[in-house]
């Protein structure tokens, strides 16, 4: 004790502290501790909402779940369109870090240069794809390099198997696989698949540990089935083909319908282009000719206004009609035959396709009969094939008429179709009378089509029809061997400007067999220029060629002896008027 | 009242242990779950890869090409057609 007093005693006197400092301190203290609780109050309660997002987006995530475009199969289920998934390859060149060394084998593995590679990063843009639509392999192996600022995003990619030859009618799809051509435009609501999104949580590594909840379920688009056939497809598709160059025409279109049921069962058009891959295709090459474009038909449309006149009870197959001495004079204009024929029946007005024959006809009937008979046919209105940018054609109103153009209405002249409405309005012919309905979408077997003219009319033109063909008509290269044929050349003048040009639609129209129709067959030439223009010598061989071909590959039993097609001696074929 | 408490904490424990456990099973299956549902879209991408492959490999073009170059296959004239109506065989 006393030790410690000496010590204390010795060292310097302590200073006595302020006797508020010891609450001065205690009340800071306090004020800190209040607030932090009104700090930690606050941010629990009141502006949570910042960390919540800040937590969250540590653990969960929203994920988008990718969905399928539909499939478009052909009647038979061949796959036609498939989508599968493929990844795009971008670069933030501002972020890419890498080593030369890993640019090359990047470079190496997206089959490019190392030079071709440097030159992209560094043409000054914030962004930039590399490589656009690659295998999922290749983007793997890119992945596996690991450089900063090289990303990929899956996309689909759709692929064509059948090429160029179905091109005009599936059309195609554009980016994020929305289609933008034929029916992948028309039916993307049915196509196109809705991708859903969910919210999972995941974990340190990134892998998705629990599923919170469904934002949108995803929705696959469904399969469309149409109503063409592959095998009569790529037939069709050939032999146009094949005729379009022997004639050295600009274009040309070829329909195959069925007879019963009114589907298009091929639809080809030249010229055409390869779906998979379109990046320099000029607009023209992409048209559908078949659907979109009009032409005068010429002749192929003589057998309404026989068929009009029949019905009108105004002729009958077997009246004579003098189309002598080959000219017919309207007021200021005159309608020529070019091989003047004397005296002939209504039957042998189709079968030697004479115009005069089918104008005099034509003028014996009341304007708004042969308008009705035509327009019932489906002339001046769209198809209705479910195609986009179908064109209607054209046809006057009865009232506007003249006589001339009555007349030239006739035999194909003053309206104009396109290829299909001009096959659908033969399946009146084809069937008892009935315009069927021509879809590109598969049906459920025949249909009701809608009455044009009695079974009657539409057997007896169906007969006449079967005349054209024979020795004496103007189309005796359409013969099927095995197979009796009914059909009607044309051969239009085409309208350029303000006037009739020398240049040529040759076309023939056709079904067999006649004695129980199972298909139609329109086929179309632009501007033959090989020498032939008559339809009979340029578009009826096509026809024969895919309709022999064609019958055979459906099975359908031969209505005809095999050696029924005879071909008259050489210099005695009718020609037919233009 | 203590012996009841003791207990009523011994289930409390067992059921908190219980939960733990059959959360992470549920992680664990639902991991399992993902797996396989990732497998079951790259089959069906696999499926139609297949699809489109058999498809380009059927093409009538391809078909006709070899019938026509490799097997030396033609389509037979009128001349050697024989027509076997379906009645006369009975």
């Amino acid at each position: 004790m006393t030790g410690a007093s000496a010590a204390l005693k010795r060292s310097a006197p302590v200073p006595a502290l302020p006797r508020f400092r010891a609450p001065v301190v205690f009340g800071i203290l306090l004020l800190l501790f209040i607030a932090l609780i009104v700090r930690s109050l606050y941010l629990q309660w009141i502006d949570n909402a910042f960390l919540q997002g800040q937590g969250s987006s540590r653990y969960s995530r929203e994920i988008e779940v990718p969905a399928h475009r539909g499939r478009i199969v052909d009647r038979a289920g061949e796959p036609l369109a498939i989508s599968t998934p493929v990844k795009s390859i971008w670069a933030l060149p501002g972020q890419v870090e890498a080593a030369p060394g890993k640019l090359a084998l990047l470079a190496q593995a997206l089959e490019t240069t190392p030079q071709a590679l440097a030159k992209k990063l560094d043409d000054g843009s914030d962004f930039v794809f590399l490589a656009k639509q690659v295998a999922p392999e290749v983007a793997g192996r890119v992945a596996a390099l690991r450089i900063k600022g090289i990303h990929d995003q899956n996309e689909y990619r759709r692929f064509y198997p059948a090429g160029e030859t179905m091109s005009h009618i599936l059309g195609f799809t554009g980016d994020r696989d929305v289609g933008q051509e034929g029916m992948e435009l028309t039916q993307q609501e049915w196509l196109g698949g809705k991708p859903g999104s969910r919210r999972v949580i995941i974990d340190r590594r990134g892998d998705v540990v629990e599923d919170v909840e469904a934002i949108r379920a995803p929705q696959a688009g469904r399969d469309l089935a149409l109503a063409i056939d592959t095998r009569l497809q790529y037939l069709a598709f050939r032999e146009l083909k094949a005729a379009v160059e022997a004639q050295l025409a600009k274009a040309g279109g070829l329909v195959i319908l069925d007879a019963q049921s009114g589907e298009i069962l091929a639809l080809a058009n030249w010229p055409t282009y390869n779906p998979n891959a379109r990046t320099k295709v000029a607009r023209e090459k992409m048209r559908n000719r078949a659907l979109t474009d009009v032409f005068e038909p010429g002749s192929t449309l003589k057998p309404f206004t026989i068929a009009a006149a029949l019905e009108s009870g105004k002729v009958r197959p077997d009246t004579v009609i003098q189309t002598a001495p080959g000219t017919y004079t309207i007021g200021p204009n005159t309608i020529h035959d070019a091989h003047p024929n004397g005296a002939l029946t209504v039957e042998q007005v189709i079968q030697k396709s004479s115009n005069v024959g089918a104008a005099k006809i034509a003028l014996s009937l009341p304007a708004a009969t042969l308008w009705q008979t035509l327009a019932d046919a489906g002339f001046g209105t769209p198809p209705n094939t479910g195609f986009p940018g179908e064109v209607s054609g054209r046809l006057r109103p009865a009232k506007t008429w003249k006589p001339i153009e009555q007349a030239t209405m006739a035999y194909g002249h003053g309206i104009s179709v396109n290829l299909v409405q001009l096959a659908r309005a033969y399946t009146v012919f084809a069937s008892d009378g009935e315009l069927k309905p021509a879809s590109l979408l598969k049906g459920n077997g025949p249909v009701a089509g809608r009455p044009v003219v009695t079974a009657g009319t539409a057997l007896a033109v169906r007969r006449m029809l079967e005349l054209a063909v024979q020795p004496g008509g103007t189309a005796p290269k359409a013969q099927v061997p095995g197979y009796r044929v009914a059909g009607k050349t044309g051969t239009a003048h085409k309208l350029e400007g303000r006037g009739y040009t020398n240049k040529y639609v040759s076309s023939f129209v056709g079904f067999a067999p006649a004695s129980n129709p199972r298909l139609i067959v329109a086929v179309m030439l632009d501007e033959p220029s090989a020498g032939a223009h008559f339809g009979g010598e340029v578009a009826a061989p096509v026809f024969s060629a895919v309709m022999g071909s064609a019958l055979r590959m459906l099975g359908t039993p031969p209505d005809a002896p095999l050696d029924n097609v005879i071909l008259p001696v050489e210099g005695g074929e009718v020609r037919e008027e233009t | 009242m203590v012996r009841l408490n003791l207990l009523l904490l011994a289930v409390l424990v067992l059921c908190a242990l219980s939960l733990v456990t059959s959360r992470h099973q549920a992680r664990k299956l639902f991991v399992e779950l993902e797996r396989e549902q990732a497998k079951a879209r790259s089959y069906e991408t696999e499926y139609g890869q297949l699809q489109l492959e058999q498809s380009t490999w059927a093409m009538p073009v391809r078909v006709e090409k070899i019938a026509r170059e490799q097997m030396r296959m033609h389509i037979p004239g009128p001349g050697r057609i024989e027509v076997v109506q379906a009645g006369a065989l009975r």
